[in-house]
């Protein structure tokens, strides 16, 4: 299935060719986890701190479960960014 | 004792000016800077005075840490009473100002009374002299900056400096320091113009000699800067994006106020976000962030440095600006940005830097302008009004516009000056202005992040990030994730970070340090640097008594329980899209349990019983 995938701030690097504005559709097995595509794009687990998907944070316990993502989601990721 | 025990009292009516102790009595209750000074207003004015008459004070405030090694130690505060609130006003600032005030030898400067003609304050240590400013008022800040050094021949003053806007009455007008670092919230600037005091320039070659246990202090403050750099918030984010990588976070959780609130997420978020400032432009191939930047003492770096595309309309007859200076940070982007709909960064790079050059608060500014383009939109304000200009959400040419003047408070430029409030009720829609007591809102939705609600409408100086900023927890995860569409627990943990705050903005620290330092960092460098125990618990004790003494005031000002609320577009209508789809803010149900916390009466008023537990003055 699609889902759209961004990397932000000190991770945009990682991101595959064709993204654009740090955002990039993939394709992923229904059955994949959050932390599969998050190792498979080599971001170092202990800097994917924000896990979003559709806007929505992801504690560590939910990024090994199968079934977190659906056709057309979108997963965005942070390192530990603050501001304000 | 990192205090110098030295305020430096003003009266500007009489033109003197004088030297007296430090209420030591009062430091140790109320630490220094925001805290201290406020006592002091508190003890000095009548709360319900005209913030814009000669009996209302201005007082510029150091910490005891201000000047220090301690890193961001180079904070000071300007206090008194506000004219776009009627509340107190406590607005904060980097640079380098604060440090050198320390370096002369003062904690404060007093100014009371009102100038008969425009005045400069010039302190070179234990002398004072107030200067004529004739030749300096009409001129900008960086025009006064630069005029300024030319008279005094010497590199290394420190300027603090009202612009055009202030002058002209614009309610929201600022302090600017170091030509784009800003005491920006609440209309401090307004208040020193309308005593007529165009700038303070201060050099100080005393230094630090007055740290409690330097052997300790040293040992401390090694130790807090380790924290700093290791973490990866403050040690990587904030130097490489500065607090502009929030634009897209907050835009993907759904809590971006767009369009003057009438939206919670902005098409165009990616366009003028910290991702956005570092890509190439096709005119020149440069970024528009040049460098990053840092304040007095700080080992943070979060400061932006930026240039507008000299191709861009708004500057390509206007060589003066294109150079490098203070370039946008997230709040003044999003007011600027997706609460106009304008997704121009060179707009927004430029309205910042008109925002610095003439002292405007660019939340307020580009907060009002929301609101100016929503009544644009919705016919109650025509091209009659503006002269022709098209007011539409989106126009980058009308953000323009409306900073040049604002600036200037030519024209509709007048209006804008009103600050959202008082346009919208000017022209009868009083809501649609997002402002809470008079102050207009920052950049996180309430509806989207439930506890901000809460800060917003408690906050002692009207809508404001810095009172109490739990997207820390409730987004960033910081010291813990919390729930943001969730409302039970919100009320603590609005508490916590307010008397927490209030604490840090006492000490002469920045508050970005508490994005990896907690109080157990904090309270050894002030107890090494102090004369006293300050510890954690004290600390806390502190920023709490702050937090009431701010409180009490504001009552006492005529400004009751009533006024802890949102607009009504936030409390009734839901949010149009993202996670909070259909949300509004919850704030009716946690506000009773934070009076409660609090030790307020029901209708949020001040009780005897905790007026007396905090030792509050009668």
């Amino acid at each position: 299935m699609k889902i759209t995938f961004k990397l932000y701030a000190t991770l945009q690097d990682l991101l595959p060719a064709g993204a654009v504005r740090n955002a990039v559709d993939i394709e992923v097995p229904e059955s994949v986890t959050l932390n599969q595509i998050i190792d498979q794009h080599k971001v170092p687990r202990e800097l994917a701190h924000l896990v979003l998907v559709n806007g929505i944070f992801h504690c560590a316990e939910d990024r090994d479960a199968p079934g977190m993502l659906k056709e057309n989601d979108v997963l965005a990721i942070w390192p530990p960014v603050a501001g304000g | 004792m990192s205090w110098t025990r030295k305020i430096l009292r003003v009266n500007l009516t009489n033109g003197t000016v004088q030297d007296e102790p430090l209420n030591m009595e009062w430091a140790n209750d109320y630490l220094g800077q925001r805290g201290l000074a406020t006592r002091y207003l508190v003890d000095e004015i009548d709360p319900k005075c005209d913030a814009l008459g000669p009996d209302n004070k201005l007082i510029m405030t150091t910490g005891p840490l201000t000047g220090t090694i301690a890193s961001t130690g180079g904070r000071y505060s300007v206090v008194c009473k506000s004219p776009l609130t009627g509340a107190v006003a406590c607005s904060n600032s980097g640079g380098f100002f604060g440090a050198e005030m320390k370096f002369a030898g003062w904690d404060m400067v007093i100014f009371e009374g009102k100038s008969a003609s425009p005045v400069y304050l010039h302190i070179e240590n234990d002398v004072a002299r107030l200067m004529p400013a004739d030749d300096l008022w009409g001129q900008s800040v960086w025009a006064a900056d630069h005029a300024l050094r030319q008279k005094h021949q010497d590199p290394q003053v420190r300027i603090a400096c009202v612009g055009r806007s202030a002058e002209q009455g614009c309610l929201y007008a600022a302090i600017v320091n170091d030509l784009h670092r800003a005491a920006g919230r609440s209309g401090v600037g307004t208040v020193m113009a309308s005593k007529n005091l165009k700038a303070v320039v201060v050099r100080g070659t005393e230094g630090m000699g007055n740290v409690a246990d330097p052997s300790q202090f040293m040992q401390t403050v090694k130790a807090g800067k380790k924290v700093l750099a290791e973490n990866a918030v403050t040690g990587q984010g904030l130097p490489a994006y500065g607090t502009q990588v929030l634009m897209n976070v907050i835009n993907e959780v759904g809590a971006l106020p767009t369009r003057n609130m009438r939206d919670i997420q902005f098409e165009g978020a990616n366009e003028v976000g910290g991702e956005a400032m570092h890509e190439p432009r096709k005119s020149d191939g440069k970024p528009n962030l040049t460098t990053n930047g840092a304040c007095y003492a700080c080992t943070i770096a979060c400061g932006r440095i930026s240039t507008i595309d000299r191709t861009h309309f708004s500057v390509k007859d206007k060589p003066e600006y294109w150079i490098n200076s203070g370039g946008l940070e997230y709040e003044a982007a999003w007011a600027l940005g997706p609460d106009t709909g304008v997704d121009d960064i060179d707009a927004l790079t430029y309205a910042n830097f008109l925002c610095n050059e003439d002292g405007m608060d660019p939340i307020s500014f580009g907060s009002t302008v929301a609101a100016a383009m929503e009544l644009f939109e919705e016919g109650v304000i025509t091209t009659e009004h503006t002269g022709g200009m098209e007011l539409k959400f989106g126009s980058a040419e009308a953000l323009c516009w409306a900073a040049e003047v604002t600036a200037k408070g030519e024209g509709f430029g007048v209006d804008l000056g009103l600050g959202s409030k008082r346009l919208c009720e000017k022209y009868g829609r009083p809501e649609l202005s997002m402002t809470v007591k008079g102050q207009e809102f920052p950049a996180y939705d309430p509806r989207g992040i439930q506890g901000m609600g809460l800060a917003y409408a408690t906050s002692n100086r009207g809508a404001c990030h810095l009172r109490g900023y739990t997207v820390a927890s409730e987004i960033l995860g910081i010291p813990e994730k919390t729930d943001p569409l969730e409302s039970g627990g919100k009320a603590g943990l609005v508490k916590a970070f307010q008397d927490a705050t209030a604490a840090v903005d006492s000490a002469g620290l920045c508050i970005f340090t508490t994005f990896a330092w907690t109080m157990d960092d904090i309270a050894p460098q002030v107890d090494a640097a102090c004369e006293g125990d300050w510890s954690t618990e004290r600390m806390m004790e502190v920023g709490e008594r702050i937090w009431n003494l701010e409180r009490d005031f504001n009552q006492k000002a005529g400004i009751s329980g009533a006024e802890d609320t949102l607009p009504t577009r936030l409390l009734k209508e839901g949010a149009g899209s993202g996670p909070a789809q259909g949300r509004v803010s919850d704030l009716d149900q946690m506000l009773p349990e934070y009076y409660q916390l609090r030790g307020y009466g029901a209708d949020g008023s001040m009780t005897d019983e905790t007026r007396q537990k905090w030792s509050l003055p009668a």
